[in-house]
């Protein structure tokens, strides 16, 4: 027997994974703090970036760049080609049905902000009602909130109950015939709670409302099939999958792109000029207006092929077993306050610890190398709901290990030492 | 820097039981300070009789190096005058930020225990918000916050050298 043949994959069983091997891939891991190893407990922030992607950013550097969708140069035409294959890579990652679907945007918030403007400001009016949840990032808040001071709209919003999650009865009893927009978390950045976002998305649809998913802390966990879903929006961004900053995508169905009003205006989003009339692109280019990060959308492509080299099923299903010890050991420290405990969780915890505040919690953390996020993550609303003025942290991604769950044990045993 | 070096017992013994803790009732001044990145939030009120502060509290929820701060700070100021107080403020925001030379004369005395924070660059206003509400409360502006065009750290507390 040819040990070379052992790991095959099989039907029936999932490939096995060398986690640890994985670690490998990520040179930042390597960092210390001071004198302590770097453990990374801050990836619903940012994630960190394998080297299969920093290389990928330094071949298109090196010798792909040029502008694209212009000129007739080599370097132009394969600049353009290779950006149109990073639109293809993300068209098949969430299975959109036309890759004209995938809108390249600066991250989540853009794209968010791009819908309130192309879609909200043309479509929503005075008396309108635009539903949200107690979930939400600021991101998916403050647009709405600005669009509603301008049109005399109104915001409702869905509750949540003690475990942290979604309210569906109260959620359904919120349509009326003013409703003309959802804005929806997919799985929330502070407390990790997966939102049953494909039955309010059909509660949505029963009442003719279409359904925006910020699915920034969901992407980089759960496989999304927007077809199946059937949201009307999706967005997130690159750098919580591996990926570099400044670069995201809106996900749109072509019928709703197209009936919508342009965000920004500028060139490339043009099909003619003149100082009378603009006669704008098709989509996507519609909503790209300027040089696209090109160099960031590629670099987003080599990070969702990394992913799903691994398998995004087999990523959640190890992050799960972090979780699950994390929540184990944490839940054994007296003193120790876990804030959010829904049924369907990703690898995110946040707790606090008695009469400490987060951000000494976080300062001592960081003494030990740990990496933890302490405030209130963006979204206050949750904070005030918990009645606690912020909490810490921990996320997890596939490239951490249960010892670092352990350091992050010791180190917040530490804290309370030093508060005793 | 060792973090430790910043939670020093000194630190420690003020967050736990802090002095001049409350709100004074009949104040000739008073300011709340904000610092909406952390949600930290503390009122201080004081009793100025003849450009001499004659009594000081504060109260709030903050962290603990806000919180040993401010009671530090009012340990320090009572019974000082509006100017020596002003100089304490513009010494503790040099400190704070690495400017202060502490082989130099200065007034700051134990205050110094927080020299540490100005290799912690996201805790320094978590030290000066006390400092700046105070700044605030004895040139009877009721509010002062961390952010925008009130940020302490990018100078508004006038300069005194």
């Amino acid at each position: 027997m040819n040990l070379s043949n052992v790991s095959v994959k099989s039907e029936t069983t999932s490939p096995i994974v060398d986690w640890e091997r994985i670690r490998t891939d990520f040179p930042i891991l390597q960092l210390r703090i001071g004198d302590k190893p770097l453990i990374y407990l801050d990836n619903a922030a940012s994630s960190q970036m394998p080297q299969q992607v920093i290389d990928r950013l330094v071949r298109y550097q090196t010798t792909q760049h040029a502008n694209i969708n212009r000129a007739v140069h080599y370097l132009s035409e394969v600049a353009t080609h290779e950006y149109q294959q990073a639109r293809h890579t993300l068209q098949h990652f969430i299975n959109a049905r036309e890759d004209r679907e995938i809108i390249f945007t600066s991250g989540t918030t853009d794209s968010i902000n791009l819908v309130m403007h192309g879609y909200g400001r043309k479509f929503i009016k005075a008396g309108d009602e635009i539903i949200l949840t107690t979930l939400e990032h600021h991101s998916n808040i403050v647009p709405w909130q600005m669009l509603a001071n301008e049109k005399g709209a109104k915001i409702r919003v869905v509750p949540i109950n003690d475990k942290g999650e979604l309210e569906i009865e109260a959620y359904e009893a919120l349509f009326n015939e003013n409703t003309r927009f959802v804005g929806l978390i997919h799985v929330s950045n502070a407390l990790g709670t997966i939102n049953p976002i494909k039955k309010m998305i059909d509660i949505a649809h029963r009442h003719g409302v279409p359904v925006l998913i910020d699915g920034a802390q969901a992407a980089p966990h759960i496989p999304i099939d927007v077809q199946s879903l059937d949201c009307d929006f999706y967005a997130f961004s690159a750098h919580k999958l591996c990926g570099p900053t400044g670069v995201g995508i809106l996900y749109g169905k072509a019928a709703l792109l197209e009936s919508m009003q342009p965000f920004k205006g500028g060139g490339d989003m043009i099909a003619s000029v003149t100082f009378e009339k603009t006669t704008y692109n098709t989509i996507p280019h519609k909503f790209e207006a300027g040089t696209p990060p090109i160099a960031a959308a590629i670099g987003f492509a080599a990070a969702i092929d990394y992913l799903v080299s691994i398998g995004i099923e087999q990523i959640a299903a190890y992050e799960s077993t972090l979780l699950d010890y994390a929540t184990h050991c944490l839940n054994q420290i007296p003193g120790v306050s876990i804030i959010g405990s829904a049924a369907e969780k990703t690898a995110v915890l946040s707790f606090t610890i008695d009469g400490v505040h987060p951000h000494d919690v976080g300062t001592i953390l960081n003494q030990d190398g740990v990496a933890v996020r302490t405030g209130h993550h963006c979204a206050q609303p949750i904070m005030q709901r918990f009645n606690v003025p912020a909490t810490s942290r921990a996320s997890f991604a596939f490239y951490n290990k249960k010892s670092e769950v352990d350091a992050l044990v010791a180190g917040i045993k530490n804290v309370q030492k030093i508060f005793l | 820097m060792h973090t430790n070096s910043l939670y020093q017992e000194v630190i420690l013994d003020h967050n736990k039981k802090p002095r001049n803790y409350g709100k004074l009732d009949h104040a000739s001044h008073q300011a709340t300070g904000h610092n909406p990145l952390c949600g930290d939030r503390l009122d201080i009120t004081l009793q100025l009789e003849n450009e001499q502060i004659q009594a000081i509290a504060f109260q709030g929820e903050s962290c603990a190096i806000c919180k040993a701060s401010a009671s530090m700070m009012t340990a320090a100021v009572k019974g000082k005058t509006r100017m020596d107080a002003e100089t304490l403020i513009h010494e503790f925001r040099e400190l704070t930020t690495g400017k202060l030379d502490t082989n130099l004369p200065h007034h700051l005395g134990r205050l110094t225990v927080f020299c540490g924070i100005r290799d912690l660059p996201t805790r320094v206003k978590c030290a000066i918000l006390p400092w700046h509400t105070l700044h605030a409360a004895l040139n009877s502006l009721t509010n002062a916050s961390t952010e925008a065009d009130q940020d302490p750290v990018q100078s508004i507390v006038p300069d005194h050298s």
